[in-house]
């Protein structure tokens, strides 16, 4: 059972200290992590991912309090490319394996899988195909569908979900559950607004941690309209059909 | 003075010079000392990214002469410069050639890098290079996605069950610090004892082509390349 994970300060570009005590995280709450380009989110959840222990140029020690499921924490980082040299169905028979014996994925099939990352990619998957043939929205979808079904860990990391011409909603309904940690880096409002709270990041230091307001709740219904016309407007546009 | 004798194995840009650079910085961060050469055929670049690691270095190049070959003729020589530099730390890089060829020794700690971006069945041609390892380092790590990174952690378990696998980033530093604790409860080099190849060398001219394992001047004969002129060996 995972309690919670803590993160202590370190340091930012300029080699000053950060400026919090700590940032606890919690299981069952999620986590926006925003900044400028450039800032250091996918430096901050890498740091989580590798449970930095000082020794990352950003000097953070993360502690974990409790166990790990399976002792991994689930990562989505910003590659849009696999360099494997397999074919797609190998590479997620290759990813079973390596959880071999974990009684959470032995009803989980190479189907499945592949049926998971076809229900978030807009172009079919197939199981012949050579992984680094895939495009980036297909590799993005491959790999979250091996998060959700085959690693399933109880902490899920992902580095910006929205440039990736898949579908978000959907990918994040396979990513979150009410279960997890989740932690999400992002440049989106909408997506932000999932969150219980919103951790910036400024010149590679975590600048402060803000609880999501109601008055937020209700921006959020706005982006979320504004997101289905731009989402249905999107479909059109890729099926070839008038914007209206 | 205790030394480590620390070889670096791996095939030919996998990351040896990173992680070497990289632990250098462990190395001076705990106040330790260290000496590093570089083997190689030909004359590269790489003295001048060794002359930013602030410690002492020698680039060997072995010419015509088998690398591999050239790294254990030498052996006993270069551990001898380190001590003369008093450098607990001896850490060479091996040039990453011929992949029939595993220089490491019974007391020497062997790193075997490994490119997180090559081929899938990488691993598997590196043979006694990896199979003999200590400790295996896998760089690149962040141009692979997570699950890339767990096959090929697991296929390397499956092929060297007893060594230690360590993911490394040499870019931001992530891993160096795992490997460094790791190298600090290896053993030390232990000089009076009789060190030997954990492997076997293919067949070519000089004594250790017929199968010699053990390390010194007296048990070379044929086309044996000296890195020091004078004999070698300060101490
Ligand atoms: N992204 C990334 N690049 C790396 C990493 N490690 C090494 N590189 C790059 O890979 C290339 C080769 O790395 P080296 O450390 O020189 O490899 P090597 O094994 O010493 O190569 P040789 O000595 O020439 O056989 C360089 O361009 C490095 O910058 C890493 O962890 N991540
Ligand atoms: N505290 C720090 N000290 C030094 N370097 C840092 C620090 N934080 C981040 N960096 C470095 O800054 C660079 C940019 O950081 P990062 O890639 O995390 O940005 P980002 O916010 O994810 O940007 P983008 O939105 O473009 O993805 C990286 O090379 C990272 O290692
Ligand atoms: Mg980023
Ligand atoms: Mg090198």
């Amino acid at each position: 059972m995972l309690n919670s994970i803590t993160i202590f300060p370190g340091i930012d570009k300029d080699g000053a200290r950060e400026p919090f005590e700590r940032v606890i995280l919690r299981p069952r709450e999620i986590y926006a992590i925003v900044g400028n380009t450039g800032s250091g989110k996918s430096r901050f959840i890498s740091d989580i991912e590798q449970i930095a222990d000082s020794d990352t140029v950003t000097k953070r020690r993360v502690v974990v309090d409790g166990a790990l499921d399976n002792g991994s924490i689930a990562f989505l980082g910003q590659s849009m490319r696999f360099v494997l040299d397999c074919t797609v169905e190998e590479f997620i028979r290759l990813h079973q394996r390596c959880y071999n014996g974990d009684e959470r994925i032995a009803g989980c099939t190479a189907r499945s899988v592949l049926e998971a990352a076809n229900s978030i990619a807009s172009e079919r998957l197939y199981p012949g195909a050579l992984l680094g043939s895939l495009s980036g929205g297909q590799s993005r979808a491959l790999m979250i569908a091996g998060i959700s079904v085959i690693s399933n860990s109880r902490v899920v990391l992902i580095d910006e979900i929205e440039n990736a011409g898949i579908d978000k909603s959907r990918a994040l309904e396979l990513l979150m559950s009410r279960d997890k940690l989740v932690m999400i880096v992002t440049h989106d409002p909408h997506t932000a607004l999932i969150a219980d709270k919103r951790i910036v990041i400024r010149n590679g230091a975590v600048k402060n941690v803000l609880d999501t307001t109601e008055t937020e709740r209700e921006s959020y219904a706005r982006l979320d309209a504004a997101y289905r016309l731009i989402t249905n407007m999107q479909f059109k546009l890729r099926n070839g059909e008038e914007l209206c | 003075m205790e030394q480590k004798v620390i070889i670096f194995c791996g095939a030919a840009s996998a990351g040896k010079t990173g992680v070497i650079s990289r632990l250098t910085n462990s190395i001076r961060q705990s106040g330790e000392t260290a000496a590093l050469c570089k083997i190689d055929c030909l004359k590269t670049g790489d003295a001048s990214l060794y002359d930013k690691l602030g410690f002492p270095y020698t680039i060997a190049l072995s010419e015509d002469v088998c690398p591999d070959h050239f790294l254990v003729s030498n052996l006993q020589e270069l551990i001898n410069w380190g001590a003369g530099l008093n450098a607990r730390y001896l850490l060479i890089e091996t040039a990453g050639l011929c992949h029939r060829c595993s220089p490491a020794t019974k007391h020497t700690i062997s790193v075997c890098v490994i490119d997180a971006t090559a081929s899938l069945s990488a691993p598997e041609k590196l043979g006694p290079m990896l199979l003999t390892a200590d400790i295996v380092a896998i760089t690149k790590i962040d141009l692979v996605s997570q699950a890339e990174r767990e096959i090929i952690a697991y296929n390397i378990r499956q092929l060297n069950p007893g060594a230690t696998v360590v993911c490394a980033d040499c870019v931001s530093g992530y891993g160096i610090a795992i490997l460094w604790r790791e190298i600090l409860v290896m053993p030390a080099y232990t000089a009076d004892a009789d060190d030997r190849l954990r492997h076997t060398m293919p067949a070519a001219v000089c004594s250790y082509c017929i199968g010699e394992r053990r390390i010194g001047v007296k048990y070379q004969q044929g086309v044996v390349k000296k890195i020091f002129a004078d004999g070698g060996g300060l101490c």
